[in-house]
């Protein structure tokens, strides 16, 4: 008994204490924010923020002055958008690359992996004044462009190696029962790779979601995502921290819960292939 | 496959393959490459956007500027402190974390969930929540550490040029960490079991068997996620244009940051360029040996 629970107070103290000091880092800067947006504005600069008291207030004055459910619906439409074109032009990329061995296989990874190191900074200035050129600023069809050269890539390296981990004897078993090469895609290999385009697809949301420099450069009046417009309230309403950090967590919300659902799949493929951190 | 499957076709096997991947190919050498090139060219001309008509070739002028330009070399040297404070900060508490999480306690799959978060959220909320944080007047560190007596007196951490960088940097280790905890307890989790057996019972101590065991096995991903987080690292200005714009004067300019301002505010596209292109040629290093290092892994 005395050795357990020497052994138990020990791992507290070697374990679950450091553990939980790691949490506070981790979590206090967004449970602060929560705070804030939840404490009334007259009240914050005098009490400070606190639970007594809690309100709303701030995430109506959002919606209703401010008009945020314009720019989550901008965002959603951006992100849902970049999502189709990712999964439409990576999955059978990604298919080819996996079952398929051909001159140029190597380079051919490597020029999508090459993609997502270079400086966004470098692409953003040619997007913009080709945007410019073609008339397409502040439109939805810009900023989806802009996105999938991000998420491209990205889906290319992830989905390859899902559908590497479905074994080749599946899909040349249908194939030898009869089924041709499109056959085996969508009745065998699609279906077991469901689980790893869905949590493709929702990384590709989760970036598309949070990008900000290309909705900044590309976005404007009409098209204006959650994350320009965060920063734009910084600008307007400097000291309301209340309406500024109510803003914070709704941009961040979608985000949030998508990658808490999907959180285990997701690591295993960010740590198979090289991803963006 | 047995001799009675099906010959496979040769000339559809090898143009299948390419017509699967044209698509997705086609598009990033029209979305990627090609705006690429266009910088390259844009950086050898005169093209300043209130100018539209003016687009003159002038060789190399733009890069000559870069060399001679103070902003330039300070936005390197700001570029280079924050990569060498950041990615160390970020790889030392990304790996306690990850030696934390593969200790068994009850409570370890929710730890594992919440202390990724950070790197969900969008890079503005960052920016929002640390400026509120360090704000001068209302900010919560400023209290805090008023109370501990660590401080005599509000410090204005993103208006002070001395402290504006590193409050910066804070931010960013925060931001980044959970990455390389993930992928460093990814790497513990394929360290065979067995060496650790062996290891204690020929007697080695829990340091002698983390020297000898631990950081050999996990070296190639330290390595890897090094690279890819000092190239993201470096890449990264969204947290900074937000938090402070590259201000209070230049105090936390980066190069990137310094290209964007440039041709966001300048409207100056030719310099811009040459500054981006300048700052990518001098990532390339690292971009080769990340590049190298997943060759290799391509079966």
């Amino acid at each position: 008994m005395m050795v357990r629970n020497t052994s138990l107070t020990r791992r507290i103290l070697t374990v679950d204490l450091p553990v939980l000091l790691i949490l506070i880092f981790t979590l206090s800067p967004y449970l602060w924010m929560a705070l804030t947006s939840v404490t009334q504005e007259s009240k914050l600069f005098t009490e400070g923020p606190s639970l007594a008291g809690a309100t709303l207030e701030n995430y109506l004055r959002l919606f209703r002055t401010v008009g945020f459910g314009a720019n989550l619906l901008d965002s959603f439409i951006v992100a849902g958008g970049t999502v189709i074109v990712g999964l439409a032009l990576s999955v059978p990329a990604a298919y080819a690359f996996s079952r398929f061995r051909f001159k140029g296989r190597r380079l051919l990874m490597l020029q999508f992996l090459v993609i997502n190191m270079f400086p966004l900074v470098l692409l953003i200035l040619p997007l913009f004044i080709l945007m410019k050129t073609l008339g397409l600023v502040d439109t939805y069809f810009a900023l989806i462009i802009a996105n999938s050269t991000v998420a491209i890539p990205f889906s290319v390296w992830m989905m390859t190696s899902y559908i590497d981990g479905i074994p080749r004897s599946l899909d040349e078993a249908a194939m030898t029962d009869g089924c041709t090469r499109f056959g085996a895609l969508f009745r065998v290999v699609l279906p077991l790779c469901t689980p790893g385009i869905i949590a493709t697809g929702v990384y590709i949301f989760i970036t598309a979601w949070n990008e900000y420099l290309y909705a900044l450069t590309l976005g404007g009046r009409s098209v204006k995502p959650i994350t320009v417009a965060i920063q734009t309230l910084i600008g307007e309403y400097q000291v309301e921290w209340g309406l500024l950090t109510a803003g914070g967590i709704v941009g961040a919300m979608p985000a949030t819960l998508l990658f808490l659902f999907i959180q285990k799949r997701l690591i295993a493929g960010m740590t198979q292939g090289a991803v963006k951190g | 496959m047995s001799v009675t499957s099906v010959p496979p076709v040769p000339l559809s096997r090898r143009v299948l393959p390419l017509v699967m991947l044209s698509p997705a190919v086609l598009v990033t050498l029209a979305i990627v490459f090609l705006p690429m090139v266009q910088a390259l060219w844009m950086s050898l001309h005169d093209y300043v956007l209130f100018r539209p008509k003016n687009f003159d070739f002038v060789g190399l002028k733009n890069f000559i500027a870069v060399w001679q330009d103070p902003v330039f070399w300070t936005s390197l040297r700001h570029t280079v402190i924050w990569i060498a404070i950041t990615v160390p900060a970020q790889m030392l508490l990304g790996l306690a974390t990850a030696l934390l999480l593969n200790q068994n306690f009850p409570w370890r799959g929710l730890a594992r969930a919440l202390v990724i978060i950070p790197w969900a959220l969008p890079s503005v909320v960052i920016a929002l929540m640390w400026v509120w944080i360090y704000d001068s007047n209302f900010g919560v560190l400023n209290e805090l550490m008023l109370r501990f007596n660590m401080i005599s007196a509000a410090i204005p951490w993103l208006a002070n040029p001395d402290t504006a960088l590193y409050a910066i940097i804070l931010t960013l280790t925060w931001q980044g960490f959970p990455f390389f905890a993930v992928m460093i307890l990814a790497g513990l989790q394929s360290i065979p079991q067995s060496y650790y057996e062996a290891a204690s019972i020929d007697g080695a101590s829990q340091f002698r068997q983390f020297w000898h065991i631990t950081l050999p096995g996990l070296s190639g991903v330290l390595m890897t996620a090094t690279l890819l987080r000092v190239i993201w690292v470096a890449n990264s200005i969204d947290v900074i244009y937000v938090m402070t714009g590259g201000g209070p004067g230049y105090s936390t300019y980066t190069l990137p940051l310094y290209a964007l301002v440039k041709a966001r505010t300048g409207l100056d596209y030719g310099y811009g360029s040459a500054l981006a292109v300048s700052f990518t040629i001098l990532l390339l290093g690292f971009v080769i040996l990340y590049l190298r290092r997943a060759g290799r892994n391509i079966a």
